[in-house]
């Protein structure tokens, strides 16, 4: 206890004098449950609320409808699989037409699918991040939702970036999906697609460099 | 002559601030307090820069663990005078023929996620203590038996009857096959859900127009 009241010793003494009361309270079990409920309180309350990622999937079973023509130097695919590595191409893979297109060999860091990326959606990327630079350093100053839509208009004008085809066979894991969704938005590429692995890319997977 | 005696002292310590402190912090925790609630499994969410928060309610979430089980939880929704959960099971009990009592129904709108097959749950609903309703948390099947789509999909097909307004996440974890979550993924298209949440954590990175190649 913080405090030991004392005890009145002038009990002998002969003139009677009113008892001073001590006006002080004792603390101490108002603080113990006050520590209590903080610690519990800490320990249940969740502070970062989690975040999402909106994707968007193509719709299934659409009456057929005429695919639009994309030029094959624009279409980049990336392959996912085990270990953390990725595969990609340029073009299509048709096993009719030969010769099948190469694989190159990368990964998810700094210098690996990012870099290609960057090279290849060069100008919408210098297009978007000089428009919101403008925006922070306060040369522009424009609403959220008219700079959301202005970034979508020039996603939408793009006509020479790439258009990255993600296709994860069975061994790949969740977290590498979300990763190469997450390149898609670091890289600020317009326009991406996660569709199903073709058996002809399943064979040059067999046979890609390790 | 007496021996002359200090002063007795009582050590006192002077605990109004202390106090004042304490109370600071708990009314602001008190205030600020949104309870975890308690999650079927431990899930560990990829890393992406998204920085959309996910919504409080109106929501769906189908959690795939590292095994590769699957739960799945709704909310009661924005209004408090509907019952969403007691009504998705009312519906799931009537396509699986198990019936529930109204006691049965009215706990089931307090819990969160679950995952096991519609023949565990009044056993799980009934269970005693906590060990004994993981034991019981298997996963929902997702295995179409005799040309019925599985239970998974009708767990996402009633929820959608009960509040067409809910939005669907998904909350894998960074080690699941890719291939389970993919059967997820096509699963909620076959319900007509084309747009979709993946549950991640915060990671900041930062690419500005010096790291364009040259």
């Amino acid at each position: 206890m913080a405090e030991i009241i004392e005890q009145e010793k002038s009990k002998k003494s002969g003139k009677r004098r009113p008892k001073k009361q001590s006006t002080r309270i004792d603390m101490t079990p108002m603080v113990d449950l006050m520590c209590l409920l903080i610690t519990f309180f800490m320990l249940t309350t969740a502070f970062s609320k989690p975040k999402v990622m909106l994707i968007t999937m193509p719709e299934k079973n659409k009456p057929e409808e005429k695919t639009p023509q994309i030029p094959a130097w624009r279409t980049l695919n990336v392959l996912l699989t085990d270990n953390d590595v990725l595969y990609y191409y340029v073009g299509n893979a048709d096993p009719k037409k030969p010769p099948l297109p190469t694989l190159i060999k990368s990964d998810f860091s700094k210098n690996g699918i990012r870099k290609i990326l960057l090279e290849k959606n060069k100008d919408l990327f210098t297009q978007i991040t000089t428009f919101r630079d403008r925006r922070m350093s306060g040369k522009l100053v424009v609403a959220d939702t008219t700079a959301d839509r202005e970034i979508k208009d020039m996603k939408k004008g793009d006509m020479k970036g790439p258009i990255v085809l993600i296709k994860a066979d069975d061994k790949a894991k969740y977290k590498d999906v979300v990763n190469i969704i997450d390149e898609m938005a670091i890289c600020n590429i317009a326009s991406y697609a996660i569709v199903d692995i073709m058996p002809v890319e399943l064979e040059m997977l067999k046979t890609a460099p390790k | 002559m007496p021996k002359l005696k200090p002063p007795v002292r009582t050590p006192h310590i002077d605990m109004t601030p202390m106090v004042d402190l304490f109370s600071v912090l708990l009314i602001f925790l008190l205030l600020t307090a949104s309870f975890r609630p308690q999650e079927a499994t431990v899930i560990k969410s990829p890393n992406s820069v998204s920085e959309k928060q996910a919504p409080d309610k109106d929501i769906m979430t189908i959690i795939i663990n590292k095994e590769g089980k699957i739960f799945f939880n709704i909310d009661n929704g924005k209004d408090s005078a509907k019952h969403t959960r007691v009504d998705v099971l009312t519906e799931m009990g009537k396509q699986y023929n198990v019936k529930f009592t109204t006691k049965e129904l009215n706990d089931f709108g307090h819990w969160a996620s679950f995952g096991m097959p519609m023949a565990d749950f009044k056993k799980w609903l009934n269970a005693k203590d906590s060990k004994e309703k993981e034991l019981l948390q298997t996963g929902i099947p997702t295995d179409s038996v005799d040309n019925q789509p599985s239970q998974l999909f009708f767990w996402v097909r009633f929820s959608r009857l009960a509040n067409p307004n809910a939005e669907v996440a998904i909350k894998g974890d960074g080690e699941t096959n890719y291939k389970k979550v993919k059967l997820v993924m096509d699963l909620l298209q076959e319900n007509k859900v084309n747009k979709f949440n993946l549950v991640t954590n915060l990671e900041k990175q930062e690419v500005t127009l010096k790291d364009l190649p040259k």
